[in-house]
């Protein structure tokens, strides 16, 4: 098992290769086209501000070749926004894989969300050993609407898509990497896949 | 539903823990990351490292510390004590930490708080408040509440979340160590007025305190470190008793 997380300068990106090491499966930082596209599995994480992290992307093709892949990929909190058509942040265009927009929190809110919520309505083989009301640690500002790719929901204020797929492509916007027991099963859920 | 959290926080000096620590299994409890696994398998929450070491040559031993908790740890962490510069707070998060907490160099420079979030995201800037009254007067304090400043709690937590802060640690040293509840009053007031997580600090004596502060002082995490270290107060009995209370809690 050959698991990828594309390094395109984003973030805190080495808790996730700790969660794949705890769990015996290496896990390699790259941001080599050539090492992503022959990964049995790849993780897009992404922490910071969407548009930025967007030209970063665009920097180095990445763009190009993230929708193009055919093995099981799993985005991560910005990661996963960033699979989407749009975000409010920084009004930036997304890769399209989950049809469905992300917005900010109203300010009527504690923005960001910070801290442990409950995922529920879990419908997919990623949650397969997964327990409805279980907890996943999310910090984020910006929320991807509930529509029918919708895998997972929470509920801050209105109810959100805390997991997306569409086909091989798999976003969540909580850290499985920082969510103890509940999100290593996550982990382990994508890598048997 | 969107949980309160229970955070210990655990003092470091030269890349190991200080302030005795009681903890009947572990082989090393002066060992940080020994701690830590066993606070995050106990219920806690997030974890607060504070580093109290005096020079910058035994912070280095932090920054390796923080790469070993990243590595074994499975639940978030803080790392806080002489950050002043940006270069600081990349090293530590390259190693791992999720957030990081600064306090006396955001009062000297302020401009320091616009620097990190822009370049690293508000979501992993925690600025640390400490404070006290003075005259009826809720006063920012420096270095371990020894040096007092003009500046006034309130205004201080509006500028630096203006500023890009993601999150306000505040300690009240009127409350810190004596074991008599947090400071509610200043916290309800603090939580009203700034719409970023408040962290509540200083005073955690008993599981009555911490339903305190998440009722009538609506803080939306609760730190402590005494009475978890020397087992005077276990996570998971706490949160089980808040549970009971209704305090949304992870259990």
């Amino acid at each position: 098992m050959k698991v990828t997380i594309i390094d395109y300068g984003a973030g805190n990106i080495k808790s996730i290769q700790f969660a794949f090491n705890r769990l015996g499966v290496e896990a390699i930082l790259t941001n080599n086209s050539e090492e992503i596209k022959s990964a049995d599995r790849v993780i897009f994480p992404g922490v910071g501000e969407a548009s930025s992290a967007m030209n970063m992307l665009k920097k180095s093709k990445l763009n190009l070749l993230i929708p193009e892949l055919k093995q099981p990929v799993l985005g991560i909190c910005l990661g996963m926004q960033l699979l989407c058509n749009f975000t409010e942040e920084g009004n930036t265009q997304g890769l399209g894989i989950f049809d469905v927009s992300v917005k900010r929190f109203s300010d009527a809110l504690k923005v960001p969300q910070m801290g442990w919520n409950s995922i529920t309505d879990l419908k997919s083989p990623l949650f397969k050993n997964s327990n409805e009301q279980d907890y996943m640690y999310l910090v984020h500002s910006y929320f991807a609407e509930v529509c029918n790719q919708t895998i997972a929901k929470t509920n801050y204020g209105l109810t959100y898509s805390s997991a997306l797929q569409n086909k091989n492509f798999y976003g969540v916007q909580f850290h499985p990497e920082k969510s103890s027991t509940a999100g290593e099963q996550i982990l382990r859920n994508f890598i048997e896949l | 539903m969107l949980t309160k959290r229970i955070v210990p926080c655990l003092d470091i000096k030269n890349g190991r823990t200080v302030k005795g620590v009681n903890f009947v299994n572990l082989i090393d409890a002066g060992d940080p990351v020994e701690l830590a696994k066993e606070y995050a398998t106990h219920g806690a929450d997030e974890l607060v490292f504070l580093d109290i070491s005096a020079t910058q040559e035994a912070r280095k031993t932090t920054k390796d510390m923080v790469l070993k908790v990243a590595e074994q740890v499975n639940i978030p962490f803080t790392v806080g004590g002489g950050i002043s510069s940006i270069e600081d707070v990349s090293i530590l998060l390259k190693n791992g930490a999720d957030k990081v907490s600064v306090n006396s160099s955001a009062v000297k420079r302020p401009q320091l708080i616009n620097e990190l979030s822009e370049k690293f995201g508000s979501q992993c800037i925690v600025v640390a408040i400490d404070a006290k009254q003075v005259n009826d007067k809720w006063k920012v304090h420096l270095a371990g509440g020894t040096i007092e400043t003009e500046l006034n709690l309130f205004d201080w937590a509006q500028e630096v979340e203006q500023r890009g802060a993601g999150e306000i640690l505040f300690t009240s040293m009127d409350h810190d160590g004596t074991k008599n509840g947090f400071a509610n009053e200043a916290l309800a007031r603090l939580s009203k007025m700034v719409n970023i997580p408040i962290i509540a600090s200083g005073g955690a004596g008993s599981i009555q305190h911490f339903s305190d502060a998440f009722t009538k002082g609506k803080a939306d995490a609760a730190l402590a470190a005494s009475v978890f270290h020397f087992g005077e107060i276990e996570i998971i009995q706490l949160k089980k008793e808040l549970q009971k209370q209704n305090i949304p809690v992870r259990l």
